[in-house]
């Protein structure tokens, strides 16, 4: 019925060739090319050479710190987005459109500004600086500072996905478990759970490219220092400073690759989720 | 209402999940940002403004929010294009184009930043080119112009998609039927109920170019006074140790961003009033 509806919306021949030139020009000199030219880079020369470069002891100890910053960040996140959708869509309490504001405020600060902020905290000039010299503890330029950045940048992507979500379902069904005599957590996991699965693999799919991805933000506190706090971004960059232009683009091959993927799986749960893209 | 209010209640978990957003936010998010902005202080005010004021800085800003503006305003007329095409076009791999829109999402802004240099430098594809007719894009303005439009590009799109979507065909057919030409319906009758949400894509494409480093950096060139954004300035500052210096920039750049967003909103609420929609 609804398809119906949308075939009648069509364009006549010479309109749809017009703007589907217009369109596709669009979508391919600025998306499609700049695809395919980190893909020509990387192997330009040849696959053996490609390895190589990613075969590298540096890029594979990137690889393991974007992995382990990502498996750390990605579950503190989804845990609190889920907590956070929890306590501001089943319940209504004073200064709740405020801390609805508040867990959206990530997004709204700059990359290099969400590093900076914890440089101010924990740098040696930071509010905790002489503390941690004094106990020989490093949080910038050092791993933990990685994931702070990645933590704050991610913040918000579950909880954002499942609160309009969650408020749209109401709580008319948890409310009929818990009168059957379901105990909280059955409640959560056999109703709350079945019902927000789509809307929070899709969050976890978004926190999990961003926090794969993340450049400036991490670039700002992490020190590159090679081997150690370089996540995969900065490793490509450091590269390409270098003019190891082949290698930089066989590590970006990688993370294209990733967001191909990304963007697959975000399909998948779109289409699943029979949700009109978003 | 207050039997709701009550049945809402029931619910367990409320101590508990609202405890730890708390906590979890406070920790993360605001105690940090707090420091950015009590530290900001630490100059006073004529240091702040001697900061600011810096040829170098001024310099930085106007190269961050000229750019943005010129890249959202081109987003507007190419994300009004390929949302259109995307809801009303006819292509029989249009499902995967649309997929592709979130490209600039999901990748990496490092690997966005050294592509678009790769593509646009004097010997890559559209910049060889582009350099044919004189145009230079790569470590000039308009490097990073192309590199805020590339990052915006899908914020239009997204937010135009659906409007344009939930629009009345039958609303068209009424303007035709009573004798309007097709660009009388599409300026007199769509484009004002598009404007919201074209409106509100500017805004986020906008945001987003003003804060951007990753995708901007690699093609910017990054020469002082010329083609050095405001982010990058930061980083310089810290590079330098000049905590207090990088602080100021930051304040002023975040104050400036969401100044400008307070009167986007304004004057989109403002049109909103005027107009009745």
């Amino acid at each position: 019925m609804k398809k119906q509806d949308k075939a009648k919306k069509g364009l006549g021949f010479w309109e749809n060739a017009v703007l589907g030139t217009l369109a596709l020009a669009v979508v391919g000199g600025l998306i499609v090319l700049p695809l395919g030219v980190v893909l020509k880079e990387a192997f330009a020369g040849g696959v053996r050479l490609w390895l190589a470069s990613v075969r590298d002891p540096d890029a594979l100890s990137a690889i393991r710190l974007t992995l382990m910053v990502t498996a750390v960040a990605v579950p503190l996140n989804t845990v609190f987005g889920v907590a956070a959708a929890w306590a501001l869509t089943k319940f209504k309490f004073r200064g709740r459109s405020l801390l609805m504001s508040l867990v959206d405020l990530p997004f709204a600060v700059s990359p290099v500004i969400a590093g900076l902020i914890f440089i101010l905290v924990f740098g040696r000039h930071g509010w905790l600086g002489t503390w941690l010299s004094e106990h020989d503890l490093r949080v910038v330029f050092a791993v933990p500072g990685v994931l702070l950045a990645t933590l704050f940048v991610t913040f918000p992507f579950v909880a954002r996905e499942l609160i309009p979500l969650m408020s749209e379902q109401g709580s008319e069904e948890e409310q009929a478990a818990l009168s059957l005599g379901a105990s909280g957590w059955q409640m959560f996991w056999r109703v709350t759970m079945p019902n927000i699965k789509w809307g929070l693999l899709y969050g976890v799919i978004l926190c999990n490219a961003r926090a794969m991805g993340e450049f400036g933000a991490v670039s700002v506190v992490s020190g590159h220092v090679r081997g150690e706090t370089n996540t995969l971004p900065l490793h490509v960059e450091v590269l390409y400073n270098e003019y190891q232009f082949t290698a930089a683009f066989a590590c970006a091959s990688i993370l294209a690759g990733l967001a191909i993927v990304t963007l697959v799986l975000k399909t998948v749960v779109e289409l699943k989720s029979g949700r009109e893209s978003a | 209402m207050k039997k709701t209010a009550k049945e809402k209640r029931v619910l367990p978990g409320f101590g508990l999940s609202l405890g730890y957003t708390i906590l979890y936010l406070s920790l993360l998010v605001l105690v940090p940002l707090s420091a950015l902005v009590l530290r900001s202080g630490e100059l006073g005010g004529a240091g702040f403004v001697e900061v600011v004021t810096h040829p170098r800085v001024l310099a930085s800003f106007k190269v961050t929010f000229r750019s943005a503006a010129v890249a959202a305003v081109a987003n507007v007329f190419f994300g009004v294009t390929v949302a259109w095409f995307l809801v009303r076009g006819r292509f029989p791999l249009k499902r995967l184009v649309d997929a592709l829109v979130d490209l600039p999402f999901a990748l990496p802004t490092a690997v966005s930043g050294i592509a678009l240099t790769a593509l646009f430098a004097h010997n890559g594809a559209l910049g060889a080119a582009l350099a044919r007719v004189g145009v230079k894009v790569a470590f000039t303005e308009l490097g990073i112009v192309v590199a805020m439009v590339f990052i915006g590009l899908p914020f239009v799109i997204r937010s135009v998609q659906p409007a344009l979507a939930d629009l009345s065909r039958e609303l068209e057919e009424a303007a035709a039927s009573l004798g309007a030409s097709r660009w009388q319906t599409l300026w007199r009758v769509v484009m004002p109920m598009l404007a919201p949400s074209v409106l509100s894509g500017f805004t986020l494409a906008f945001s987003r170019a003003l804060g951007e480093y990753g995708s901007v950096v690699f093609i910017a060139g990054n020469m002082p006074m010329r083609t050095e954004i405001a982010s990058l300035l930061i980083i310089t500052k810290l590079e330098q140790f000049d905590y207090a210096g990088a602080t100021v920039i930051a304040v002023s750049l975040l104050s400036l961003s969401l100044l400008s967003l307070l009167a986007i909103n304004g004057f989109q609420a403002w049109t909103a009033k005027r107009f009745g929609q």
